[in-house]
């Protein structure tokens, strides 16, 4: 019996049949309760950057600007800005009203503290704190940015919603190390954090912030007013999913962030919970090769991987038999986004040719060496991809040394850089959210600027060029063909092997109203009857 | 007496000690990267690199164990490399709900196994026996979180009785803290009870062959109190000592117990630990449960002398 039979076995057996509706015990309606996908282990949103801090973060910490579903940064904090002729002194100003939870006002040196620690940290930022030459607090509500050089994705950076987000916080808070984590949670944002309730792996709770002024356009998931409809947001951490999918359908919770596919069938049975997906943005599969050792420093033996592997085969294990849920993905970058395009993609959308990836590799110099494959079990996403593949490269005829272990490890031995035989390794599996994935801003994965790059090391000229070159694009259509360049390189390269694009489900009850599919949790504008 | 229970107190110290060196440097030897874990999956080697520096975690081994024990001394158990908060807060935080499923689970598998072993015995070679023995094999083999997806299924989401998940505090009330507590207490307590009735049916049909059980029926003693006083407290010693190594069951099995019913208890802080490789948390956790289990000892040894008279110490 494999993972998704057993589970669904579990699940139906904990819920099958019950059409009739349980009722909410005790439920209040100002209380929203959200089974969120991980713990909040942590909470500093700079230090931390796993997807479950910041989108903790959002509720309690507000940005200067906000991305909408058009992925278009609007102005959230900011009142408006100026940016010179040259494109090098930007100046911003401040709303007016803006508080912290503490009811201190928000200020401009709040805003440049913040600003320098998130800049130490962030791969957009640590661009703009290489041309930066002075930043600045003007008064109480203005800062100025000088740089020396134009930064044509300046707006986008401050309101991107890739961790780590520029957040702004007390400035007294701001200046803590940004490798080390802050221990005071106050923000602007349109709830507090209720610390003295967070028990980490359990619970944690957020409470609406009176003083928080939305702006007033409608809200659009990071821009426009984020009203607060309910009084708290209670976090449950539920690590079993029957758990939270049984909770939900007896009205012990309200909206689960991340609804296993397997039990989505059974959730959609139960006439008080609706199913919808969760982020349009999806994910995208990956395993990354290590560009360093043999036998995938060639890039014959990468090309063979690609001529080789069926992204159906992935995506199949990943989501099963719900045909609605994943695509092929002949690229790097996420389907339906501005930017999005399959150039170079015929090495993945045409038919698969065993036979000559075989040759390929026999003609890279692969001599049967064993090729060490790292497989975290404790996540299902990479655990499905690494048996595929371990299929995938026996089918190829490789040796292979499959190590199958938990994140932890995997998280430790996938930085180490010493030959596969000397406690390194040649495969590990990853996946990134479309949302980081829409252009190379915040795309660590495509970057393959060798000991600067993510994992594996790819370096790979014709790569960064492109990056450089969407970087300084002017406009929509230069950016455009600089992602064309982008995703043709990174394939004829293979940077990385991207395994398909796939969607996930959350679930509510349908007494709450206003979920909006987006890449985060967005708890704003969500009401329950 | 006293000066037994001192010294044994006493002797918790080297016990301790060896416990601490023997966890801390296995979870020196782990693979695993708590830094790496903080950093995040997209994080790149430099960041990972410098939040291993920030933690302390680049010092060689014989400096981070020093100033842990430093700490230890001082009554310091240490701070969460994840949560910040300091160690002792957490596990604080989470003694109450474990320390409910432990106690509950284990008055609900004494009063229940207790009397069924002592029957299956009195009952030898009858249905009621096999019934009961057929029952403990039952609760040996079926995992616990299949029994609480059951019971979830039966008296949660079926007839609407009792929440499926979750912990109330006892300050908030007998009921609502039982209400949270029984399904779980079930489910974990399903191993034990076996173990202990079996236990109990093997020390008592022992008993019950002896020549004084003959001799006070021979008396008219009355069946109830032949096997509840004569036999029963004989059989004691052997009983309270299963009951006490059933607590290392009862700990491991709240593990996957706290997982099934969503309840924030040791257990699952102890997982989490050890998948985010959380070192001070794991150390602490490990230490009070090797405290926790020296005490049990203790207080069993001296449960023996209320029922045998004939120990002394």
């Amino acid at each position: 019996m494999d993972r998704r039979t057993f589970i669904g076995a579990g699940a139906a057996l904990a819920a099958t049949g019950i059409a009739a509706p349980a009722l909410s015990q005790g439920a209040n309606a100002r209380t929203l309760r959200f089974v969120p996908q991980a713990n909040l282990a942590n909470f500093d949103p700079i230090w931390g950057t796993q997807y479950v801090v910041r989108n903790a973060a959002v509720l309690v910490w507000d940005t200067l600007y906000g991305i909408d579903d058009k992925l278009v940064p609007q102005r959230q904090m900011v009142e408006g800005e100026e940016v010179s002729s040259d494109g090098r002194t930007w100046t911003f100003r401040l709303r007016e009203g803006l508080r912290f939870h503490d009811n201190e006002p928000v200020r401009a040196r709040d805003v440049v503290a913040s600003l320098t620690r998130w800049m130490a940290r962030d791969p957009m930022g640590l661009m703009i704190r290489a041309i930066q030459q002075e930043l600045v607090a003007v008064d109480d509500r203005t800062f100025r940015w000088v740089l020396s050089r134009p930064y044509p994705k300046m707006l986008y950076a401050l309101g991107k919603n890739n961790a780590p987000m520029a957040f702004v916080m007390p400035e007294r808070i701001a200046r803590t190390d940004p490798f080390q984590q802050i221990t005071e949670h106050i923000g602007s944002g349109p709830c507090r954090f209720v610390r003295n309730e967070w028990v980490p792996g359990a619970r944690a709770v957020f409470q609406r912030f009176d003083g928080y002024v939305p702006r007033q356009e409608a809200p659009n998931w990071l821009a426009g007013g984020k009203r607060m409809m309910v009084d708290r947001v209670e976090w449950a951490i539920m690590p079993d999913p029957a758990t939270a999918s049984s909770a939900l359908q007896n009205g012990e919770v309200d909206w689960w962030e991340n609804a296993l596919t397997d039990l989505v069938p059974l959730l959609r049975r139960n006439r008080n919970v609706q199913v919808d997906i969760a982020d349009p943005l999806g994910n995208i599969g990956a395993f990354r090769l290590n560009h360093l050792h043999p036998p995938f420093n060639d890039v014959r033996a990468r090309r063979a991987i690609l001529m080789a592997m069926s992204q159906e085969d992935y995506m199949r294990a990943l989501v099963g038999s719900d045909e609605a849920l994943w695509k092929r993905l002949p690229g790097f970058f996420t389907p339906g986004t501005p930017l999005y395009n399959e150039e170079g993609g015929e090495v993945i959308s045409g038919p698969r040719n065993m036979d000559a990836a075989r040759a390929l590799l026999r003609e890279s110099g692969y001599a049967n060496q064993p090729v060490t494959v790292l497989a975290a079990q404790d996540q299902p996403i990479t655990k499905a991809q690494g048996d595929v593949t371990v299929d995938l490269l026996r089918r190829l005829g490789m040796n292979v040394d499959f190590v199958a272990t938990d994140w932890g490890t995997v998280g430790q031995r996938r930085a180490m850089k010493n030959p596969p035989s000397a406690g390194g390794w040649n495969i590990f599996f990853s996946w990134h959210a479309g949302a980081d994935c829409t252009n190379p801003a915040a795309y660590t994965a495509i970057r393959a600027n060798g000991d600067g790059a993510w994992f594996g090391w790819p370096n790979i000229p014709a790569v960064e060029q492109k990056v450089t070159e969407w970087f300084e694009a002017p406009d929509l259509e230069a950016e455009k063909a600089a992602m064309r360049g982008l995703n043709r390189a990174a394939l004829e390269n293979v940077v990385y092997v991207p395994t398909g694009f796939f969607l996930g489900y959350q679930a509510w009850r349908r007494n709450v109203s206003g979920v909006v599919k987006g890449p985060i949790p967005f708890a704003w504008g969500v009401s329950k009857s | 007496m006293w000066a037994y229970i001192l010294r044994r107190v006493l002797a918790t110290i080297p016990v301790m000690a060896v416990v601490a060196l023997f966890v801390f440097s296995l979870l020196y030897l782990a693979p695993g990267d708590p830094a790496a874990v903080i950093a995040g999956d997209q994080a790149t080697p430099d960041d990972v690199e410098r939040i291993r520096a920030s933690l302390g975690l680049d010092r060689p081994y014989l400096v981070r164990f020093g100033a842990w024990v430093g700490d230890i001394m001082s009554g310091d158990l240490g701070t969460s490399i994840f949560t910040n908060l300091p160690v002792s807060t957490m596990i604080a935080q989470r003694v109450e709900p474990t320390l409910s499923l432990c106690l509950l689970t284990l008055v609900l598998a004494v009063s229940i196994a207790v009397p069924m072993g002592v029957v299956a015995a009195w009952k030898q070679g009858t249905l009621v026996d096999r019934a009961v023995m057929g029952f403990a094999v039952l609760g040996f083999s079926v995992p616990v979180f299949v029994v609480g997806y059951l019971l979830a299924y039966v008296f949660a989401l079926e007839l609407d009785w009792l929440p499926v998940q979750g912990y109330t505090p006892f300050r908030e009330g007998f009921f609502p803290w039982l209400e949270n507590l029984i399904l779980p207490s079930i489910a974990l307590g399903g191993v034990y009870i076996a173990l202990i009735a079996r236990i109990t049916r093997a020390t008592m049909l022992e008993v019950l062959g002896q020549d004084y059980i003959r001799t006070a029926r021979a008396k008219g003693a009355n069946q109830a109190g032949i096997l509840f006083v004569h036999a029963l407290k004989n059989a004691a010693v052997p009983i309270v000592t299963v009951i006490g190594i059933g607590l290392a069951l009862l700990i491991g099995g709240a593990v996957v117990t706290e997982s099934v019913f969503a309840i924030p208890g040791l257990g699952r802080l102890t997982v989490d630990a050890i998948l985010r490789r959380d070192y001070p948390v794991i150390q602490g956790v490990v230490l009070l449960f090797s405290f926790v289990y020296v005490l049990v000892n203790l207080l069993i040894d001296l449960l023996y002398t209320l029922f045998d008279p004939r120990i002394r110490y």
